[in-house]
């Protein structure tokens, strides 16, 4: 890590701070660079999804704001303060494991895969968190997840493994999971990639309803063209490890000005 | 001497054998399975000196006979000034060699629980500690029970070489069978039988048992 994290502030301050702020952030496995000095803001309440051919970075993004990437170069701040590091005597560090630990809980994420925990039922998926990490008694915790799964449509399949549902079913429980811990920020990655086609939608009508309700901050990283214009405020072109474009969908997928974006588009429209 | 006057005169200490060795069995798989998950575990945590102290364990255990190691504990830990009752001698051997083994079942089936259930469980913000015993133990329990299946079954046999440091076992009471009477078939020939039994109709579907639980507790049977 280069250490040139003096000509980051220690917070940020002022008016409309950002919930989310990557600052010239890089991550590199190796020679190959993955985010090349990455700047992006994303305001509370505001839904970004973030589109790009392979290899653009796009789910690096999510992965290092999880906290499941350590970035090589930059800052990244949630909520004002910042994530990847801390301060320590005037200066910003290397975050260690309590400040990751306080930082995350802002934090929620759902995966292409879902990544249910296969021990345990619909409902004991999205009460582990709140019960272990939160600290919640038992019934109350049931009673958010419950109320959650309800809101995903899961109610009637709350005591089903995950291997005995279908996988619409199961990333909606994943989303439920996530929720369950109240996270300021949303990650959503390729939710829908590994679904077959009849299920996609029931999972982008649940991403949909939480859209209608204005109060979570969500980056997603999806294929699905159509979805993202309908309900992104805005789109970013991912290229190279960092924005290409970005703009109101109705920009971007009408009127994309860099031909990068254009030939992208052009691509991926056409193979629909 | 018919082989049924055989039983009746020695079935009495047959079965006291036999009950020595099944309680030999089951200390040695409890010291095993403790051995293998704890030295398993410090395997995988980076934690250098601990890390060098398992990878010692794994390799003297693995790599030198039981029957060294059992007359080691037995003959050689009195003269460093650590005396062990011939019993606990018996079992603590016969159990650390197997939970060397065992800890490298242990150390593959946690490295087989796919990334995304240790990814899913940090984005929950659980602490190490609770994503390895919440999260990955349970699923990684799962995946090691079928090999645990034979390596019960070898703990079984092996604690057959106990007799060699004179803990009555079953073993034992057979060579002494055979030392007075000369019987050798009968004498073996139970004993064999015995351990058959024990293997295959005890130990086998115990941990068949345990194997078809464990699947219904994770939702797969």
């Amino acid at each position: 890590m280069n250490d040139d994290t003096g000509r980051y502030p220690l917070k940020l301050e002022g008016d409309n701070i950002p919930m989310v702020s990557f600052r010239n952030v890089t991550k590199k496995y190796g020679d190959l660079t993955v985010l090349d000095r990455l700047d992006l803001d994303v305001a509370p309440g505001e839904m970004v999804t973030i589109i790009g051919p392979s290899g653009s970075g796009k789910t690096t993004v999510l992965r290092s704001l999880m906290t499941l990437e350590t970035i090589d170069g930059g800052v990244i701040y949630v909520d004002g303060e910042p994530l990847t590091h801390m301060e320590k005597g005037g200066k910003l560090v290397r975050a260690n494991q309590r400040h990751l630990r306080r930082m995350r809980a802002k934090i929620g994420m759902c995966f292409q895969h879902f990544n249910l925990f296969p021990h345990m039922t619909a409902l004991e998926n999205c009460m582990e968190g709140p019960v272990q990490v939160l600290g919640l008694p038992k019934d109350e915790a049931r009673e958010r997840a419950l109320e959650l799964l309800g809101m995903v449509g899961m109610s009637e399949k709350s005591d089903q493994h995950p291997s005995r549902l279908s996988g619409g079913q199961q990333q909606r429980v994943a989303i439920a999971r996530a929720l369950a811990m109240r996270p300021s920020v949303m990650l959503f990655d390729e939710v829908t990639s590994a679904l077959d086609p009849e299920m996609i939608g029931e999972v982008t009508n649940v991403i949909r309803s939480l859209v209608d309700q204005h109060s979570l901050t969500m980056l997603m990283v999806t294929h699905q063209m159509g979805f993202a214009r309908e309900i992104s405020d805005r789109v970013c072109f991912f290229y190279g490890g960092s924005i290409e474009e970005q703009g109101a969908p109705a920009t971007i997928f009408e009127t994309p000005e860099k031909e990068r974006t254009q030939q992208f588009l052009s691509a991926v429209l056409q193979a629909n | 001497m018919s082989y049924l006057e055989f039983l009746g005169n020695y079935s009495d200490r047959l079965i006291d054998g036999s009950l020595i060795t099944l309680l030999q069995f089951v200390l040695a798989a409890l010291v095993a399975v403790a051995a293998a998950i704890i030295s398993g575990l410090i395997k995988l945590a980076q934690l250098k000196p601990l890390q060098a102290v398992a990878t010692v364990y794994i390799e003297i255990f693995r790599g030198t006979s039981l029957l060294v190691q059992l007359y080691w504990f037995f003959f050689v830990l009195p003269l460093l000034g650590v005396s062990l009752e011939k019993f606990v001698a018996g079992f603590l051997a016969v159990g650390l060699c197997y939970g060397a083994y065992g800890a490298e079942l242990v150390r593959g089936a946690i490295q087989s629980v796919p990334r995304g259930q240790w990814e899913a469980a940090l984005a929950l913000n659980m602490s190490p500690a609770q994503r390895m015993w919440r999260i990955i133990l349970p699923q990684a329990l799962v995946i090691m029970l079928p090999p645990w299946g034979n390596l019960m079954v070898e703990i079984l046999k092996g604690t057959a070489l106990v007799a060699l440091i004179s803990v009555p076992d079953l073993m034992f009471e057979a060579r002494q069978i055979n030392n007075n009477t000369y019987l050798s078939a009968q004498a073996f020939g139970t004993a064999l039988v015995i351990y058959y039994i024990f293997a295959r109709f005890v130990v086998t579907p115990l941990m068949r048992w345990l194997e078809r639980v464990m699947a219904r507790r994770i939702g797969r049977a």
